[in-house]
């Protein structure tokens, strides 16, 4: 039966969340992305809140179990704070998700207590290549069978892969007979080289590398999965949701940014959200973010409910999205006028951060 | 607890009403459509019977029993939460998605009613709504637009004067835009609400209505519309000419007060109806992307959802990006009516649905035309009727921008004075 109240319990999360969201990742916000580089005292304060350490099972030393749902809430209103902070405290999370969802009974409970026992450490993914052709279902990166058959041999380039430099392990995506299957490598594996810190047009405040790897062997028992490997259509459909979340929340933040400034702004004797065009410019910005939620909430219970067609709304909702924030967040500088493109005010750096969530291939998951 | 299944009892409600689309209202569609103001009286009394079969008087809600205050009825809506506008709203997809102009003649109360309901007396209820129950089908109608009198209803010129020496009330105005009016007075034993002022000097605080039933001396149906789209339903003018209804046919209250409680009584029933209004968007809309994809899969082409978008075709973009908007617009749907069950004041999601259903309606039926190529704007498929029939939804029951407007307001906290 439609329901649209989230529960007590998620209702409480959300307000410790939007609290720190507001109080801490937002203030940090400007500074971090002129400077480039997040205060680590930040995202151990964020660690701390025990979002992801609720999602996963007691068996695996968390203390709850993984709703897609409260995850799509719970990153609405950490990106209504600050995109690049919300992605760098949710870093751990692209390592455990996909082992919570792919990974075998003894992978599960080697892998993820380490992550989350202790405070925020870098652990991360591999998934993007530098192509314009990128295709996550097309990997270029290999995964090949050793000729001593107890291992894989990773080869290929990655990109836009966070916090790699110094990273205590990664999943990383390859191609194993054309298909695509995630692999458990570990930090200091042989031939794994990180590149450059790479430069962007937003998402200033996250460090985010290349990553090469050249002939880096992991034994079998790496593989997501085990030998049957995995399907990546549920950690895709994890990733896409939680993107599409995301893009709600940085969307948010332009319209209350943008309406709180055209409601003080005076223009002809009447304040500048007085006037039709910018009133209309609002009421639609506000429908189409309200849309763009409830598909992500959708497709979020989907997921939560186990139905076959959860992947393909959770690609539904973050193509949505992607067009909705560039537009919400077009519009906000739009609203600002001059002002909106001048760095004192958040809405460019929103807008620069909104228009990367087509390319944020699986940088964020819930 | 969020959830998106769509209650028991409404989904086997379902499976009923979309065998009526397909069996009864896809088939005839297109000659009811070149046929304008013929009556489909086949899907008429079919409707009439299976509504009267289920104990209503029309599809909509029994405002009766869901409005109790008293605390058993509380505890009761607690375990079992009311979803009759979800119901309606659900129902009015479908018949839309069979044929908009054809559900727009479905027997039973609709708006009239819904303005009975919401304002009238308990013997007014009785007076006015029993007659959906008889053998024949029976039709309502709202007559509010005015010659000079669109959007903004506070420019209504119809008169209302109270006869002491009678005990009526003389009508005098015309009115333009009754949908279904000539089935209401002329092809049943109907009614339509008169909205006239009672004090042409209060502004809306002298705004009421009133019940005028079919046979009515001083009111006649002067002209029927021919229109764009939704054909088979009908449009019609109508002239009061010292028009008396007795006393006891006033909805609310005969003097003027200072408020525009009156006035304001009349928006609210736009809470409900803007979201069913959107309702039908919606099954035009989803009636044309199935279409499409259809089409695109006879010709041999899939669309692979979950590829990055820079590497889909346009095809797949635009069939992707029709699929978000029909989606997105049925959950801003049914989250209005949800809010309506639920009592939860409404008027900003209302309007939201208003805005992005009648918006996506237009752009989806106008690209698939376009994707469709020669195929699209012929008369063979309905395609090109469903383009016509999507631009009506963006038009009644508040235009979008009206609705913008009132999505606006409330965004910003706005008062009407403050945003005009």
């Amino acid at each position: 039966m439609y329901s649209f109240q989230p529960s007590e319990e998620q209702q409480m999360l959300v307000d410790a969340i939007k609290r720190y969201a507001m109080d801490d990742l937002r203030a940090a916000a400007r500074d971090a992305d002129e400077e480039g580089q997040l205060p680590p005292e930040l995202i151990e304060k964020g660690w701390e809140l025990g979002y992801l350490q609720a999602s996963i099972p007691e068996d695996y030393f968390g203390f709850g179990e993984r709703s897609a749902v409260t995850g799509v809430l719970a990153v609405e209103e950490l990106a209504y704070g600050d995109l690049s902070g919300t992605l760098a405290m949710m870093t751990p999370g692209l390592f455990t998700t996909p082992i919570l969802l792919a990974g075998s009974e003894e992978q599960k409970k080697e892998f993820i207590p380490p992550v989350i026992e202790m405070e925020w450490k870098a652990y991360t993914a591999a998934l993007m290549e530098h192509s314009f052709d990128f295709d996550p279902n097309e990997l270029k990166t290999v995964a090949d069978a050793d000729a001593d058959g107890d291992s894989y041999v990773l080869t290929g380039e990655k990109t836009y892969v966070p916090f790699a430099d110094g990273a205590e392990a990664f999943i990383v995506y390859a191609a194993l007979d054309g298909v695509t299957q995630g692999l458990i490598v570990p930090g200091d594996a042989e031939g794994l080289e990180v590149g450059e810190r790479q430069k962007l047009l937003g998402l200033n405040a996250l460090p985010l590398y290349s990553l090469k790897l050249e002939g880096v062997r992991v034994p079998k028992a790496n593989r997501l999965g085990g030998d049957e490997g995995h399907d990546m259509a549920p950690i895709m459909a994890a990733a896409n949701v939680a993107l599409a979340a995301m893009a709600v929340g940085v969307s948010k933040a332009a319209l209350d940014y943008a309406i709180e400034y055209a409601k003080d702004r005076e223009v002809f004797g009447v304040k500048v959200a007085q006037k039709q065009a910018i009133a209309f410019l609002i009421a639609e910005m506000g429908t189409e973010i309200e849309a763009i939620r409830l598909l992500a909430w959708e497709a979020a219970w989907m997921i939560d409910e186990g139905m076959d067609e959860a992947p393909k709304l959770a690609y539904l909702a973050l193509s949505g999205a992607i067009d909705t924030t560039m537009m919400v967040t077009d519009r906000a500088v739009q609203i600002l006028g001059g002002h909106g493109y001048i760095r004192e005010h958040p809405v460019e750096m929103w807008m620069r951060n909104g228009r990367g969530f087509a390319t944020f291939s699986g940088l964020a998951m819930v | 607890m969020i959830d998106f299944s769509t209650p028991k009892p409404i989904q086997q409600l379902q499976t009923v009403v979309e065998t009526v689309a397909v069996n009864m209202m896809r088939p005839v569609s297109r000659e009811m459509d070149e046929n304008e103001h013929a009556i489909p009286w086949d899907f008429i009394n079919f409707m009439h019977t299976a509504i009267k079969s289920m104990g209503g008087t029309s599809m909509a809600p029994d405002s009766e029993k869901e409005a109790k205050p008293d605390a058993q009825a509380d505890a009761e809506r607690k375990k079992h939460p009311p979803i009759g506008y979800q119901r309606l709203g659900t129902l009015v997809e479908i018949l839309s998605w069979g044929d908009a102009g054809m559900y727009l003649c479905t027997p039973g109360g609709m708006l009239g009613s819904a303005a009975v309901a919401a304002a009238g007396t308990p013997e007014q209820k009785k007076r006015f709504l029993s007659r959906f129950m008889g053998d024949k089908p029976v039709f309502d109608a709202m007559a509010m637009t005015e010659p000079q009198a669109g959007s903004d209803t506070s420019a209504i010129r119809a008169t209302a004067v109270h006869d002491e020496q009678t005990n009526e009330w003389i009508l005098n105005g015309e009115k333009i835009f009754v949908t279904a009016g000539h089935k209401a007075l002329e092809e049943s034993d109907g009614f339509i609400i008169v909205w006239a002022t009672i004090d042409p000097e209060a502004g809306r605080a002298g705004m009421r209505s009133f019940v005028v039933e079919a046979g009515t001396p001083g009111c006649k149906v002067t002209k029927m519309e021919h229109k764009l789209g939704i054909r088979a339903s009908d449009t019609v003018s109508i002239v009061l000419q010292d028009c008396r209804v007795p006393f006891e046919n006033i909805l609310g209250s005969p003097t003027v007060e200072k408020s525009t409680k009156g006035f304001k009584g009349a928006m609210a029933t736009f809470d409900a109806t803007r979201p069913i209004i959107a309702a039908q968007a919606v099954g035009i809309a989803r009636a044309t992307v199935e279409l499409v994809k259809e089409k695109l899969t006879e010709n041999g082409i899939e669309i692979r959802y979950g590829l990055p978008r820079q590497k889909l075709t346009n095809i797949e973009r635009e069939v992707i990006d029709m699929e978000v908007m029909l989606r997105s617009a049925w959950l801003l749907t049914i989250k209005a009516l949800w809010m309506a069950d639920n009592k939860l004041h409404n008027p900003k999601e209302a309007s939201m649905s208003k805005v992005y259903a009648g918006d996506i309606v237009v752009k989806i039926t106008q690209k698939a035309i376009e994707l469709l190529g020669p195929l699209g704007y012929s008369r063979e498929l309905l395609l090109e009727k469903w383009f016509r029939d999507a631009k009506i939804t963006d038009l009644y029951e508040g235009t979008g921008q009206i609705n913008r407007l009132v999505v606006a307001r409330h965004m910003l906290g706005y008062r009407g004075s403050q945003l005009r």
